[in-house]
């Protein structure tokens, strides 16, 4: 068992790929921030010296207190910090990531759900159901994502009763950035379903009876999982940024449970009368962690490519 | 190819109905148009009055032909927050949105353009890939705080550029107003138009550059360079001219993001075009607005779109319809 | 940027040299806030930042002073009819003309009444008791009262009058009338009395007024007014940094002292006519949001135990900077029925307060939504925002909801809310308009404010008689017992009193006006 992975690992090692990636300094450096920054996201709770989610642990006279300076009031020193609540920046920003992440990554599942689904139909059925799936995605690609999520929040926030709005702005927030991004997972499927069904092994298993779903799923998935890859991770940092920018507009998640985006909203309140540390530091929080998704997928795409290297 | 054409229209006529179902659905069923409207003291008789008088009692078919009747002659209703007609509230914002749509939309291209040759050329040069890395920087920012910083640095710092606003607008005949006549309508143009193009910059500079990268190895390029043209010739003449027309496509599809990501610019720069009155709107769930807008754009973009294929068609009759593949790069 | 300012200067002064021929000199002041007028109709929202525009376009019959005295204005004289004390006789300014230069006459005074009262109207409640106004002759006014009303004529300082014949040629007559289908032409054009006419209006970007050749008063230092609603608060404040603007009403609080510090630029400060406070639910049987079977706010106890978890000084000293006046009661030291002892709070006893919280049956605390405005005082998310954190430290865990002021008021008004927080000015500087609104149970023309549903008849009976009452001391006593019962209730958790900064280029000077009502007429400018 132990021979058969670390076989596994050593094949792994001397792919493409991964030679590929050892080969560049930019996606290994890359790799290791977001790598940390997601880690340091998951493990928040762990890691940061304080709850800000935990009302009942803040002291607002805390409020204002710069990086590494003792508060005037309560003797208080914090690493980056604290904002107008008397939060510890430092916490803040991390309990920000893992919310700015779950956020990203749900959406970002909800659109590769939707759209392989919508893209394995569309290249199976052909006919009319292709042509009304890909008039859809043609309509919304025409839409930019963020004026999608914008009317979906307005109609959920017509809807939703206004004491339930606080706990479903989250899933408001993902159904919207979601919704707004299934159609290149859509497209780049469904092109690749029509390619793969014409084949002679898929014929083969159509006329033995195995099930469309199975193959499907075992035979025409896996072969686009590399594109589909290189859209998720651009899609993350995309998603990431996003739901900063709802919450910016003060349409995302509420202050006292803050996203980086809303973070950020707060921290620029304070850029002209001196606290710079409130926006500077979530900014480059932000900033780390959809860069290095961003040269991930970058690199992902130029690596999957063959024809760019 | 008048068949293409009508077909072409007919699915843009689907698109625009399907988008006022929508409109519609949202102008009925997202909160009560008539609490929307009406005072907290009002009776209910008199609520019930307006409801008949507002035609709310009707079935629904008939309440979304009329919808869709007041729609084709521009009347959306007066909007609950501002209580002026919808229509002339988006026709005097509309062209401070396009005129910064415009050029905003024209920087990315010249600089995208040249950027993304330069990138495509010079692959593994040092300045390269510092341009490279900093589009990246670029689409990793949130536009608002590219904006914020913005001001701070060239409006607060240095002192160089206004803050807010469109400055002194010259209104000319048709109802358009412009910031282009004025030093002041200039200068407040440039740190939105940054913003709002910066984005669309790194879009367009990396599509030239794979482009350029996919055409230079062309055979007909190697043949060019075999035949012993000068470097020049060849990227510019040949390599350039030939990535240039999936490039203008997206540009003018993505005229059309760049009057809705205007929002997120307006916002910053209290900018007064119909992307802060679509935020304002959705903030006080200001229905006729939105419905409105969503209308608006979804025009924008049919038209946009339409007339995209259409010059397609008649570039390269060649040329698949389906610019699904471009449109995805 | 020198080049272009003085260009804009050129250009705002050809402007108004085209608009008033003869007017030898424009000095144009440019004016930021954070918000716009929400209409140019002077009787259809009552609400501050349209009051504020309106001043400046209509006239009231009479006006508030700074110190909160009334002074005349339309109205030259006003008193009690000798010999009938339901009758308020109001006698008018002579020759005061209207922008398009008709006369202003009592005929006007007459209308703006009927308008005023008409159910579309937002005021319609600070005129509840008048039942008509007739004009006696061209310059007098008779306004019936249902009964004896003494501190009626508190109740105008924000009674535009409009001009009859042009409302009736416009077809104005009444406030709004959505069930016409058609804009109210009075929403964007005006014709009032003011010291300044409309020049030009774009809802939310700018509007343009310049000064009123034929106001009856002298001329104001300031002859051209561009108003301009910034929302954002960081490029409100660049704004006047970079000298685009020249005055700031809505200052951030957080950046007061950096502008104190910036040479070309002034700081005022001065005590609104404003409260905030938090109100509560206390009478429903069960509470919408709680995830508690009763009303945890019912309790007297709860009550007791949220005043101790509240820290105002903390608030005061870092949510507010310092710019705050906290204190007990919802009402500001420049109102009738003021008193020291009102305002006095004791410290934060957390333990005890938690106490308090199991003793009324809630050992695990319990879960309530406050809603919060984002837009409508200062720093209104981040007061609610501290709150939750204080009041989580006694087992209350509170979900914030926080949302534009045009969502968050129905919310009190449709009693739709648990636990809300709420500003309240008193214009009329009685004690009997908060409770008219505040405290009184809610029925016709009473409470339409009171959110926390509070009622007690006996409290109603007493504050209905306030409105009749012509002995001012024994008014006054009563006033002092009515606060001393809804004070022992606990109906309101009051924060402070707020403080307003205006921010001005050096040059510029204008008072804060105690109901952040400033008139750009009474700038100064040197």
């Amino acid at each position: 068992m132990m021979a058969r992975l670390s076989d596994s690992l050593t094949r792994a090692y001397h792919s493409d790929l991964a030679y590929n990636f050892r080969k560049s300094p930019v996606a290994v450096l890359a790799a290791l921030v977001a790598l940390s920054l997601v880690l340091a996201a998951v493990f928040a709770p762990l890691l940061a010296p304080s709850n800000p989610y935990d009302p009942a642990s803040l002291n607002l006279m805390d409020g204002f207190t710069p990086p590494m300076t003792e508060n005037a009031f309560t003797g208080n020193s914090y690493l980056l910090g604290t904002d107008n609540q008397g939060r510890d920046v430092l916490s803040t920003i991390l309990y920000g990531a893992r919310l700015s992440l779950f956020v990203g990554v749900m959406a970002v599942l909800f659109a590769m759900l939707l759209g392989i689904g919508a893209g394995l139909i569309a290249g199976w059925r052909g006919g009319w159901v292709d042509t009304v799936l890909m008039r859809v995605a043609d309509v919304q690609l025409s839409f930019p994502s963020i004026l999608i999520a914008l009317l979906i929040f307005g109609v959920a926030r017509g809807l939703i009763a206004p004491d339930q709005r606080d706990t479903m702005a989250i899933w408001v927030l993902i159904i919207s950035i979601g919704l707004s991004d299934w159609v290149q997972y859509a497209r780049v499927v469904r092109s690749a379903t029509m390619v793969e069904k014409n084949k002679e092994y898929v014929q083969a298993a159509r006329i033995i009876g195995v099930r469309p779903v199975v193959i499907l799923t075992r035979h025409i998935l896996p072969n686009v999982m590399g594109p589909v890859l290189v859209i998720a991770t651009i899609g993350l940092a995309l998603a990431i940024i996003a739901e900063a920018t709802l919450s910016f507009l003060g349409v995302g998640v509420p202050p006292t449970e803050p996203s980086l985006g809303t973070l950020i909203r707060i921290g620029q309140q304070y850029l002209f009368s001196g606290e710079w540390w409130i926006l500077l530091f979530p900014a480059i929080a932000l900033l780390a962690l959809a860069l290095s998704v961003n040269l991930l997928g970058d690199w992902l795409r130029d690596a999957l490519n063959p024809r760019l290297r | 190819m008048l068949a293409f054409i009508l077909r072409r229209i007919f699915q843009s006529v689907i698109v625009m109905l399907t988008v006022a179902l929508v409109s519609f659905a949202l102008f009925r069923y997202v909160g009560d148009p008539v609490t929307s409207m009406v005072g907290q003291e009002t009776s209910l008789e008199d609520r019930a009055a307006l409801r008949d008088a507002l035609g709310l009692n009707d079935p629904f078919f008939v309440q979304f032909a009329r919808f869709l009747g007041n729609a084709v002659q521009g009347d959306f209703g007066i909007s609950y927050r501002l209580q002026e007609p919808v229509m002339g509230l988006i026709l005097s914002r509309l062209p401070a949105t396009l005129e910064l749509a415009l050029i905003s939309g024209a920087l990315a291209f010249i600089f995208g353009v040249g950027f993304g040759v330069y990138t495509a050329l010079r692959r593994r040069g040092i300045i390269s890939n510092a341009i490279m890395t900093l589009s990246l920087i670029g689409v990793s920012l949130p536009t608002f705080l590219i904006g914020v910083l913005l001001i701070w640095i060239f409006a607060v710092e240095l002192q160089i550029l206004p803050s807010f606003g469109r400055g002194e607008v010259v209104a000319l005949p048709g109802g358009w107003s412009t910031g282009l006549l004025t030093p002041s309508g200039r200068a407040s143009l440039i740190l939105p138009a940054i913003t709002l193009g910066l984005y669309q910059m790194t879009l367009i500079m990396r599509l030239v550059r794979a482009e350029m990268l996919e055409v230079l190895r062309a055979d007909y390029i190697r043949f060019a360079r075999a035949r012993g043209l000068s470097d020049r010739a060849v990227h510019f003449g040949h390599a350039l001219k030939n990535t240039l027309v999936p490039v203008i496509t997206i540009t003018g599809l993505q005229l059309g993001s760049i009057i809705a990501f205007a929002i997120i610019t307006e916002t910053v720069f209290q900018w007064p075009g119909v992307g802060a009155l679509f935020i304002n709107s959705v903030r006080a769930v200001d229905v006729p607005v939105m419905a409105a807008y969503l209308m608006l754009i979804a025009l924008v973009f049919v038209i946009i779109n339409l007339i995209v294929d259409l010059l397609y068609y008649a570039v390269d009759p060649r040329l698949r319809v389906d610019r699904g593949a471009g449109a995805s790069a | 940027m020198k080049n272009t300012l003085s260009f804009k200067r050129l250009m705002a002064s050809a402007t108004a040299l085209a608009l008033l021929a003869g007017a030898a000199s424009a000095e144009t002041l440019r004016w930021a806030r954070v918000a716009d007028a929400l209409t140019l109709d002077p009787h259809s929202q009552n609400e501050g930042p349209t009051s504020t525009l309106l001043h400046h376009i209509y006239e009231t019959l009479v006006a508030r002073n700074t110190d909160g005295s009334l002074a005349p204005r339309l109205a030259t004289e006003w008193s009690i009819h000798p010999d009938d004390p339901t009758v308020w006789v109001f006698k008018l300014r002579e020759g005061v003309t209207f922008h398009d230069g008709s006369p202003f006459t009592a005929e006007d005074v007459v209308f703006s009444m009927e308008r005023v009262k008409h159910p579309s109207s937002g005021f319609q409640a600070l005129h509840s008791a008048a039942v008509s106004a007739t004009a006696v002759d061209d310059l007098t006014v008779h306004i019936q009262m249902s009964g004896p009303s003494p501190l009626y004529v508190q109740n105008l300082t924000n009674f535009f009058i409009m001009d009859s014949g042009w409302a009736e040629a416009n077809d104005v007559v009444v406030p709004q009338n959505f069930a016409a289908g058609e804009e109210n032409f009075a929403v964007r054009n005006t014709n009032g009395t003011g010291a300044y006419q409309l020049v030009s209006r774009e809802p939310e970007v700018r509007t343009v007024l310049a000064a009123y050749e034929g106001h009856w008063a002298e001329t104001p230092d300031v002859t051209e007014i561009i108003y301009t609603p910034i929302a954002e608060a960081a490029t409100r404040v660049a704004a006047l940094l970079s000298g685009e603007v020249d005055l700031v009403q809505d200052v951030p609080v957080q950046d007061i002292a950096r502008l104190e510090q910036t040479d070309g630029i002034t700081i005022t400060t001065g005590p609104e006519n404003r409260n905030i406070f938090f109100a509560y639910d206390m009478a429903s049987e069960k509470l919408i949001s709680a995830n508690v079977e009763d009303n945890p706010f019912a309790k007297p106890q709860v009550r007791e135990a949220m005043a101790l978890a509240l820290d105002r000084d903390a608030i005061q000293q870092v949510v507010m900077r310092g710019q705050s006046q906290p204190s007990a009661a919802p009402l500001p030291p420049f109102v009738n029925g003021w008193r020291e002892d009102l305002h006095a709070y004791s410290a934060p006893d957390y333990e005890r307060a938690a106490a308090l919280i199991a003793e009324a049956g809630y050992p695990d605390g319990f879960s309530v939504t406050l809603n919060c405005p984002n837009d409508r005082y200062l720093n209104d998310e981040a007061i609610c925002q501290a709150v939750v954190g204080m009041l989580g430290r006694i087992g209350m865990e509170v979900n914030l909801v926080s949302q534009t002021r045009s969502l968050h008021f129905p919310l009190i008004e449709n009693w739709e809310t648990d636990f809300y927080l709420l500003g309240w000015g008193v214009p009329p500087f009685d004690s009997a308009y908060v409770f008219n609104f505040l405290v009184h149970t809610r029925e016709e023309g009473f409470g339409s404010f009171n959110g926390s549903r509070y009622s007690n008849p006996e409290l109603d009976a007493k504050i209905e008689s306030l409105a009749t009452m012509t002995d001012l001391v024994a008014r006054d006593a009563l006033i002092a017992e009515i606060w001393d019962q809804v004070m022992a209730d606990r109906v309101f958790l009051n924060v402070h009193n707020q403080v307003l900064a205006y921010a001005m280029r050096d040059g510029v000077t204008l008072p804060v006006h105690p109901e952040n009502q400033p008139n750009m007429a009474n700038v100064t400018l040197n």
